[in-house]
C-alpha cells in the first residue's frame, strides 16, 4: 500500500510540475493574474507530493519491504538502519528521486525566501524551475520507476553494495546533489532575466547568494566524496579523475567562475552576457554530468544504469532544456547593454581573467572526459584519458590563474596599476620563492613540481594575508582602533579571504602529499616491525570480530616513535556474505603534518599478512582547504547585502534598487 | 547579422556535443578493439586437452581458415555461447579450435562431457600466457584466422546467431575462396 | 652529542624489539624492491582491462595479476619501461595507456585546452580594450 501511495504522489507531483512549469509563464505573458498566481501554490504542492514520495520510498527501505523491486535490489534485512535509509540513493531509480527531491527543496526555498523580487520575475523564476522538474519527473515515471513491485516478493534483499556501506554514503550524495542541483536556481534566474529582458545589477545581486549557497554545498560534497575515497578504497588515493568525479568538478569550476563574474556584473553592470552564459553553463554541466552517469556512455565505476532508452530520454531532455536556454540566449543576449566602463588593468579585468582560466580548465576536464567517446564515435579507436593527462594539462592551465589570484584582490576597482600592485606584493614574492626552495629541502628532495606547487600555495596564502594587513592599515590610518577596524571590515571580504586561503592550503596539501608520500608493500608475520621514517609499525596479529552484517578480520598495529606509542591502528578486512564480497577498511591516524595509513592485503601462510603502509604528509590539508573555501562562502553569504532572510534588509535593497533604476 | 551570429556559437557547440553523445549511447565502452586484427596471429604450441603428450602447434594451421575460440569452464558467458558453437560444428565449412584459458583439464573435460564438444582440438593455456599474447581480456573471445595466419576478425564476448550470420560466415566465405 | 643520541635510540630500539619473542623486520612483498618500485610507477599509468576504472597497479583482477607478473619477467630480462609499454600496447592497444600518446588524433585533446586559454585571453583583452574606450578612468578605492 505504501509504495502505491508513493507512486501515486509521484504522478501527482508530475501533474503539479506541469502546472507550475507552464501556466504561470503563460499568465505573465498574457497578463493573466489568475494563471500567474498559480506558480507559488503549484510549486509548494509539488514539493509536498515529492516529500510524500520520498518518505514512502524510504519507509519501504525502513520496513524491509522486499516486494518492492528497488528495495530488494539495494537493501537487506541485516543492513544497519542508517544505511537502509541511505540505500534509497544507492541505485539508479532512487538517485533520481533524490535529484528531484532536492530540486523541489530548492524551489520551495525560492518560494519562501526570494520574496523581495518583482512579482513577474519571481513567477517566471519559479515556473522555469517547474519546467526543469517536469523533465526529471517524467524520466522517473516513464523509465525508472522505483516503486515497481516484485511478485512474488523476495525473501531478503540483495543488499547495498558493501562499498557504499559507509557513513560517507549518508552524507556525500545529498550534499553533492544540493550543490549540483542548486545551480538550477542560478539557471532559472538567468532564464527568467532573459525572458524578462532585465539583465541588470539587481539580477546579479539576487543571483549571487543562491549561487554561493549551491557552490558551498558543491565544494563540501566534492570534498566529502574525495575523503570517502581516501579511506574506503584502501590505497589512499583521493582523486582519480574518474568520469563521475569530473562530472561534479566541471560545474564546480564553472560555478566558481560564475561567482567571480557575478561580482563584476553586480559592481559595474558589465559583462552581463558572459555572466548569464555562465549561469546557463554551470547548470548545463550538472545536467550533462547526470547524463554521463545515468546513461553509461562512459565507463565508470559509478555507472549502474546502462540502458540506452534512459540515455535517449535524458539526452532529449538536455536538448530541450539546454538547447532551449541557449536559443533564448542567442535571441535575447544581443540586446543587452555594455554597462559601466573600467580599465584594461583593474579588479574587474582580473576577475574576468580568472574566468578565462577557470573556463579553460573546465574545458580541459570536459575534453579529457569526452575524448574517448569522441574518438570512438568517429571510429578512430579506443583510448583512455586518465590522471597523467589531467595532472599535466589541468595543472598547467590552473597555475597562471593561481598566480593571478595573488594579484587580483589587491587591484583597485575600475583602474589599477600593475607596478603599484607588484610593489605591495614584493614581500609575498620573497616569502614564496624562499619557501619554494626551503620546504622541499626540508621534506627531503627538491623537484620542479614541488617547488612550483609550494610557491603557488605560499603565494596565495601570503598575498591573502598581505591583503588583510593592507585593509586594516588603511582603516587604522583613519581611526586607530584595531579591534573596531577588524570588526568593521565587511564579512564578504573575510569570506573571500578565507576561500582564497583555503585554495592555498589545498595546494600545499596536494603538492606535499604528491611529492613526499611513501608506500611499502610488506609481508608481516606477527610481531614483525616495519619502519617508515622514524616510525615503527609493529604487527600484533589479527582477530576475528563479527559486525552487524559482515565478518571482520581486524589487524592491530602499534606505532611507536622513539619507543613511545604514538598510535594503535586497526585496519580490517570485511567479508559481506550477502554479496559475497571482501572490503578493505584502512586504518588511518590523521595528523596535521602527516597521516599514517595502514591497510591489510591478503592473508599469507602462518598468520602472516601482506600489508600496505603509507605515510601521507599533509594530506589532511586537502580537505581542510576545501572546508575553508566553503566557510568563506558561508561568510560571504552573511554579508549585509544578501541577508535574504532579513526582511528589512530586503526592503532596503529593493528601495536602493528602485532608486538606482529611477 | 555577423554581430548576432556569435551568440549562436554556444548553441552550435552544444549540438555538436549532443551528436556525439547520441552516437555514444550505442557504443559499448567496455569493448576494446584488438590491435592484432590484420596482424599475424601469435605462434604458439601448447598441450592438447585430455590428449596427453600431444601438442597443438599453431604453425601447423597455415593454409587453413579457422576460428580460435578462447573459453573456460568457469566462464558463464561461454555456456551461453556453447549452443552456437555446437551448431557451427555441424557444418563442415567452419573449423573451430579451442583455447582453454586458465582452467584445469578435469573441469574443462567435465563441461565438454556434459554439453558436447564443438572443437576440432583444444589447446590448453593453464597460466594464461598465450591469452596475454593474443590480448585476451575477457572470455569468451573468438579470433578468425586466415590461410596466411593473419587475424582477420576478433569477437569479444559470446558469438550470437546474429553475429555468426552477419559477420563471421560472410568473412569465412570470403577467406576460403 | 648527536652520535650519543643515535646510539641511545638504537639501544632503545633493540630493547623494544627484543622484548617480543619472534620480532623480526617486515620483509618487502616482492623479492626485488627496486623492481617492485619500477613496476609500481609504471603500472600506475596503465589501465586495467577487466575492471576498467582502476590502474594496473591497484587492480586485483586475475588478469592484472598475470600482467604484473609478465611485466616483472620482462623487467628482469632487462627490458626498458618503453619496451614493456610497447609490449602491452601491441596486445591491447592504446586503451591501456592512461596517458594517451600525442599524435594527430589526440592533438585536440592535448593542445585544445591551451588554445582555449590563449583564444579566451586574446578575446578578453580585445573586449576589455573596446570596453574601456579612450576616456580616462579614475580608480575607485575598495
Amino acid at each position: 500500500m505504501i509504495p502505491e501511495i508513493g507512486q501515486f504522489s509521484l504522478i501527482l507531483a508530475f501533474c503539479f510540475a506541469i502546472v507550475q512549469g507552464t501556466l504561470p509563464l503563460i499568465g505573465v505573458w498574457k497578463n493573466n493574474a489568475a494563471l500567474s498566481n498559480l506558480a507559488v501554490p503549484a510549486a509548494r504542492t509539488q514539493f509536498a507530493f515529492i516529500a510524500i514520495t520520498f518518505i514512502c520510498l524510504d519507509y519501504s527501505f525502513f520496513a524491509n519491504d522486499f516486494s518492492v523491486l528497488y528495495v530488494a535490489s539495494n537493501s537487506n534485512s541485516h543492513l544497519p538502519l542508517a544505511y537502509r535509509l541511505a540505500a534509497l540513493w544507492g541505485g539508479h531509480e532512487g538517485s533520481m528521486i533524490l535529484w528531484v527531491s532536492i530540486l523541489a527543496l530548492w524551489t520551495m526555498a525560492v518560494t519562501l525566501f526570494a520574496k523581495s523580487l518583482p512579482e513577474t520575475f519571481r513567477i517566471r523564476l519559479i515556473s522555469v524551475m517547474g519546467m526543469v522538474s517536469i523533465g526529471f519527473l517524467a524520466f522517473i515515471i516513464f523509465t525508472s520507476n522505483p516503486f515497481e513491485r516484485l511478485i512474488p516478493a523476495a525473501l531478503d534483499g540483495r543488499d547495498l553494495n558493501p562499498l557504499l556501506q559507509d557513513p560517507g554514503m549518508v552524507f556525500h550524495p545529498p550534499v553533492l546533489y544540493m550543490g549540483y542541483v542548486g545551480f538550477s536556481v542560478a539557471f532559472a534566474f538567468a532564464i527568467a532575466a532573459l525572458l524578462d529582458g532585465r539583465l541588470d545589477i539587481a539580477w546579479a545581486r539576487w543571483t549571487r547568494p543562491w549561487t554561493t549557497v549551491a557552490w558551498v554545498f558543491l565544494t563540501l560534497g566534492i570534498a566529502f566524496g574525495s575523503k570517502w575515497a581516501y579511506y574506503e578504497l584502501g590505497w589512499g588515493g583521493w582523486w582519480f579523475w574518474d568520469a563521475v568525479e569530473n562530472a561534479s568538478f566541471m560545474p564546480w569550476l564553472v560555478g566558481t567562475a560564475l561567482i567571480h563574474s557575478l561580482a563584476v556584473t553586480e559592481k559595474r553592470d558589465a559583462f552581463k552576457v558572459w555572466t548569464v552564459l555562465l549561469s546557463i553553463c554551470a547548470f548545463s554541466l550538472s545536467l550533462l554530468g547526470t547524463f554521463l552517469v545515468r546513461s553509461g556512455v562512459l565507463t565508470s565505476v559509478h555507472a549502474f544504469a546502462t540502458d540506452p532508452r534512459r540515455g535517449v530520454f535524458i539526452l532529449l531532455y538536455l536538448v530541450v532544456v539546454i538547447g532551449g536556454a541557449l536559443l533564448l540566449f542567442a535571441w535575447r543576449a544581443p540586446k543587452v547593454g555594455l554597462g559601466e566602463k573600467f580599465d584594461v588593468v583593474s579588479r574587474e579585468s582580473m576577475l574576468l581573467t580568472n574566468n578565462v582560466v577557470l573556463v579553460a580548465a573546465a574545458g580541459s576536464v570536459l575534453l579529457g572526459t569526452m575524448y574517448p567517446l569522441l574518438m570512438d564515435a568517429l571510429g578512430a579507436g579506443k583510448i583512455s584519458v586518465g590522471p597523467p593527462y589531467f595532472d599535466a594539462v589541468f595543472v598547467a592551465i590552473m597555475a597562471p590563474g593561481l598566480f593571478l589570484m595573488g594579484l587580483g584582490p589587491l587591484a583597485k576597482w575600475k583602474k589599477a596599476s600593475l607596478p603599484e600592485i607588484s610593489l605591495r606584493l614584493r614581500v609575498a614574492a620573497v616569502i614564496s620563492v624562499v619557501s619554494a626552495l626551503l620546504v622541499p629541502l626540508i621534506m627531503g628532495k627538491l623537484t620542479l613540481m614541488t617547488a612550483v606547487g609550494v610557491f603557488l600555495g605560499i603565494w596565495v596564502i601570503s598575498t591573502s594575508l598581505i591583503l588583510l594587513r593592507n585593509r586594516i592599515k588603511t582603516r587604522q590610518a583613519a581611526t586607530p582602533n584595531l579591534l573596531e577596524n577588524i570588526k568593521g571590515i565587511p564579512l564578504a571580504f573575510y569570506g573571500m579571504l578565507l576561500a582564497h586561503l583555503g585554495i592555498g592550503v589545498f595546494i600545499m596539501g596536494v603538492t606535499l602529499v604528491k611529492g613526499y608520500e611513501s608506500e611499502q608493500d610488506l609481508r608481516m608475520d606477527k610481531n614483525d616491525v616495519a619502519k617508515a621514517g622514524n616510525l615503527n609499525f609493529r604487527f600484533d596479529g589479527t582477530q576475528d570480530i563479527p559486525g552487524p552484517n559482515y565478518m571482520s578480520t581486524q589487524g592491530t598495529f602499534t606505532v611507536t616513535s622513539n619507543g613511545k606509542v604514538v598510535a594503535v591502528l586497526q585496519p580490517e578486512k570485511r567479508f559481506y556474505p550477502v554479496q559475497g564480497s571482501m572490503m578493505t577498511e584502512a586504518a588511518i591516524q590523521p595528523g596535521v603534518v602527516k597521516d599514517m595509513y595502514v591497510s591489510l592485503g591478503e592473508p599469507l601462510e602462518n598468520g602472516a599478512w601482506s600489508v600496505r603502509i603509507y605515510i601521507k604528509p599533509f594530506v589532511q590539508w586537502i580537505w581542510a582547504g576545501a572546508i575553508l573555501m566553503a566557510l568563506g562562502g558561508v561568510l560571504a553569504l552573511t554579508d549585509k547585502r544578501y541577508r535574504i532572510l532579513n526582511k528589512k534588509a530586503a526592503k532596503e535593497a529593493q528601495e536602493a534598487l528602485e532608486a538606482f533604476e529611477a | 547579422m555577423k554581430a548576432t551570429a556569435k551568440f549562436l556559437i554556444p548553441l552550435a557547440l552544444f549540438f555538436v556535443a549532443v551528436g556525439f553523445l547520441f552516437k555514444g549511447l550505442y557504443l559499448d565502452p567496455h569493448e576494446v578493439p584488438s590491435p592484432l586484427v590484420g596482424k599475424p596471429a601469435p605462434v604458439f604450441s601448447a598441450p592438447i586437452l585430455s590428449d596427453a603428450g600431444k601438442t597443438f602447434n599453431s604453425a601447423d594451421m597455415r593454409g587453413k581458415v579457422y576460428l580460435l575460440n578462447v573459453w573456460a569452464s568457469w566462464c558463464g558467458a561461454c555456456r551461453d555461447e556453447h549452443p552456437v558453437l555446437m551448431e557451427m560444428a555441424k557444418s563442415d565449412q567452419i573449423a573451430t579450435y579451442g583455447l582453454d584459458y586458465k582452467d584445469t583439464d578435469q573441469e574443462a573435460q567435465a563441461v565438454l562431457d556434459a554439453n558436447g564438444n564443438p572443437y576440432k582440438a583444444i589447446a590448453t593455456d593453464a597460466n594464461g600466457k598465450i591469452g596475454i599474447d593474443y590480448g585476451v581480456y575477457g572470455v569468451p573471445e573468438t579470433y578468425v584466422i586466415d590461410k596466411a595466419g593473419v587475424i582477420r576478425y576478433k569477437q569479444i564476448g559470446p558469438i550470437t546467431d546474429e553475429i555468426l550470420l552477419t559477420k563471421i560466415v560472410p568473412l569465412l566465405k570470403e577467406l576460403q575462396r | 652529542m648527536k652520535k650519543l643520541l643515535i646510539i641511545l635510540l638504537l639501544i632503545a630500539n633493540f630493547v623494544l624489539a627484543s622484548s617480543s619473542a619472534f620480532a623480526g623486520e617486515a620483509k618487502p612483498l616482492g623479492d626485488d624492491p627496486v623492481l617492485e618500485a619500477r613496476l609500481k610507477t609504471l603500472s600506475q599509468d596503465l589501465r586495467c582491462l577487466v575492471c576498467q576504472n582502476t590502474t594496473l597497479a591497484d587492480s586485483s583482477a586475475p588478469l592484472a595479476e598475470d600482467l604484473r607478473q609478465e611485466i616483472r619477467k620482462l623487467m628482469r630480462e632487462g627490458k626498458s619501461d618503453k619496451e614493456v609499454v610497447d609490449y602491452l600496447v601491441a596486445r591491447y592497444g592504446d586503451f591501456v595507456l592512461y596517458k594517451p600518446p600525442v599524435n594527430n588524433e589526440t592533438a585536440l585533446l592535448w593542445f585544445g585546452p591551451f588554445m582555449l586559454l590563449i583564444i579566451g585571453g586574446f578575446v578578453l583583452f580585445r573586449v576589455l580594450k573596446k570596453h574601456a574606450g579612450s576616456e580616462d578612468i579614475q580608480a575607485e578605492d575598495v
